[in-house]
């Protein structure tokens, strides 16, 4: 059995496709609509391989920031582009936390004199 | 990243001998071995097609030290081909309809028999290709007119351009090559090189600057022209080209632990069809010394041609070239993964 040192170990993302062996149908599934977003479409797989970075960071995944960090470097994106993609990210979250603030001044409004 | 300026050789590090990077390669072997992951397709032993390309290497002199260098080329070397050899490569392709001659080194122009060698590849209607560091061109006043040299024997021009940002081509090729490089791109533009209608071919190399594969060539190419533009830099194609891990790209791979992690991608990625279509089956690798291999990096691991064809270009017998099997190892892996890889980039 596997030794449970830390919730994340680097060798577990390459056991991702296994996943389909509790749960084939389902997890096959997933991975041809995960095939079907990546391809190039109206984005490039360079500019989809950016959103994934940011969104690596929004979920905060390690797996997925190990495996699109390495997927933005092979389809040519530059550290600038990647650094961008994870303020977008940060960005957007931050924004989300503050945009809030709006409620919060409209009950203190409400609340006070 | 800092970069060498001394070869393997030169620093006595181990890796310089061929034998030692073929024990390693053998040694350290992830999952199937190539034969065996040949054998599981059904294309073992792989074979030549014939000869579309005769690669003449004419010397391990450069004036890079590239950290990625399969070659260990630098300045310190000094194997570079003698016109004599030059002169039996030229017996060899008199009587055949060979239709490239590929010239790599090294730097090829430093060798100072390389535009004899040219100007008698082209008088036999050879098409001449050169596969051009660009700095070269700027690194003494008498190559700054290569480029009008290339252009009055018609050279398809293939340079090496890693990356369109400084950070990432000098970490990988040393301090200053990427300004060097744009610079001696216009000069090649500047003369007609990569212009629409020139009919003069400038097509770059681009390999990864690290331990990670080439993505989609198209894609990278489509990259390469939009970044190349803001200093008005044209060209034809774009290469992807993936590393093997033989010489200085092992070492590198070796002295940041990345090698293991680097076969097992390479081994993850065999494509069946790339390995079909490996430039090995259509190639001639013609050593500095006129030794004959199945490819530029058989060369580097000293894996001459099969027993039963010969060795040495005195000996040049093309029916036997044509028949020979390859001769295959570890760092074929570098060639057949994803798309696969060759000299003149994806494969399959
Ligand atoms: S990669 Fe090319 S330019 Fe760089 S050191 Fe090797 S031969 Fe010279
Ligand atoms: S490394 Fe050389 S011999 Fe091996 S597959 Fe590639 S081209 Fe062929």
């Amino acid at each position: 059995m596997a030794e449970n040192k830390s919730y994340y170990n680097p060798e577990d993302l390459k056991k991702f496709g296994k996943v389909t062996e509790f749960q084939e149908e389902m997890g096959k599934k997933f991975f041809d609509y995960y095939g079907s977003v990546f391809k190039e479409g109206a984005l490039t797989a360079r500019e989809k391989a950016l959103i994934a970075l940011a969104v690596s960071h929004t979920v905060q995944c390690p797996y997925c920031i190990d495996a699109y960090s390495s997927d933005c470097l092979e389809k040519g994106a530059d550290e600038e582009q990647m650094m961008e993609a994870v303020h977008v990210a940060v960005a957007i979250r931050g924004g989300a936390s503050l945009v809030h603030g709006t409620q919060m001044m409209n009950k203190v409004k409400d609340l006070t004199m | 990243m800092k970069t060498a300026t001394l070869s393997l050789q030169k620093r006595g590090n181990k890796l310089a001998s061929p034998s030692a990077q073929v024990d390693f390669l053998s040694h350290t072997s992830i999952g199937d071995s190539f034969e065996e992951k040949l054998q599981n397709t059904g294309i073992f032993p792989l074979t030549a097609t014939g000869v579309d390309i005769f690669q003449v290497n004419v010397g391990k002199m450069c004036n890079q030290v590239c950290k990625h260098c399969h070659v260990d080329a630098g300045p310190d070397r000094k194997e570079i081909m003698t016109r004599e050899t030059m002169q039996l490569c030229l017996d060899a392709l008199k009587g055949t309809d060979i239709p490239t001659v590929d010239l790599t080194g090294g730097a090829p122009e430093m060798n100072p028999n390389f535009r004899w060698f040219v100007e008698e590849l082209t008088a036999m209607g050879k098409h001449v290709l050169v596969r051009c560091n660009l700095t070269i061109i700027l690194a003494n006043p008498k190559y700054h007119d290569l480029p009008e040299f290339f252009k009055k024997h018609q050279v398809e021009v293939v340079s090496s351009l890693p990356y369109f940002t400084a950070r990432r081509t000098d970490a990988q090729r040393g301090e200053g090559v990427f300004e060097r490089s744009i610079k001696a791109l216009q000069m090649l533009n500047e003369v007609g090189y990569g212009k629409e209608g020139s009919g003069l071919t400038l097509n770059l190399v681009y390999n990864p600057t690290g331990s990670f594969l080439p993505g989609d060539q198209a894609g990278l190419e489509t990259e390469f022209k939009r970044r190349l533009k803001t200093y008005d830099i044209e060209f034809n194609n774009l290469f992807a080209i993936t590393n093997l891990p033989v010489s200085r790209f092992l070492e590198y791979l070796v002295d940041n632990d990345q090698y293991e992690s680097y076969m097992e991608k390479l081994v993850n990625a065999f494509n069946p069809a790339a390995a079909m279509g490996v430039m090995c089956r259509n190639t001639l690798s013609i050593g500095w010394d006129g030794y004959l291999y199945d490819c530029d990096f058989n060369q580097m691991l000293d894996l001459k041609l099969e027993p039963n064809a010969p060795n040495h270009i005195k000996n040049f017998d093309l029916g036997k070239i044509n028949n020979r099997e390859i001769v295959i190892n570890q760092h074929c892996f570098g060639c057949t993964a994803g798309a696969g890889s060759s000299c003149g980039g994806e494969t399959a």
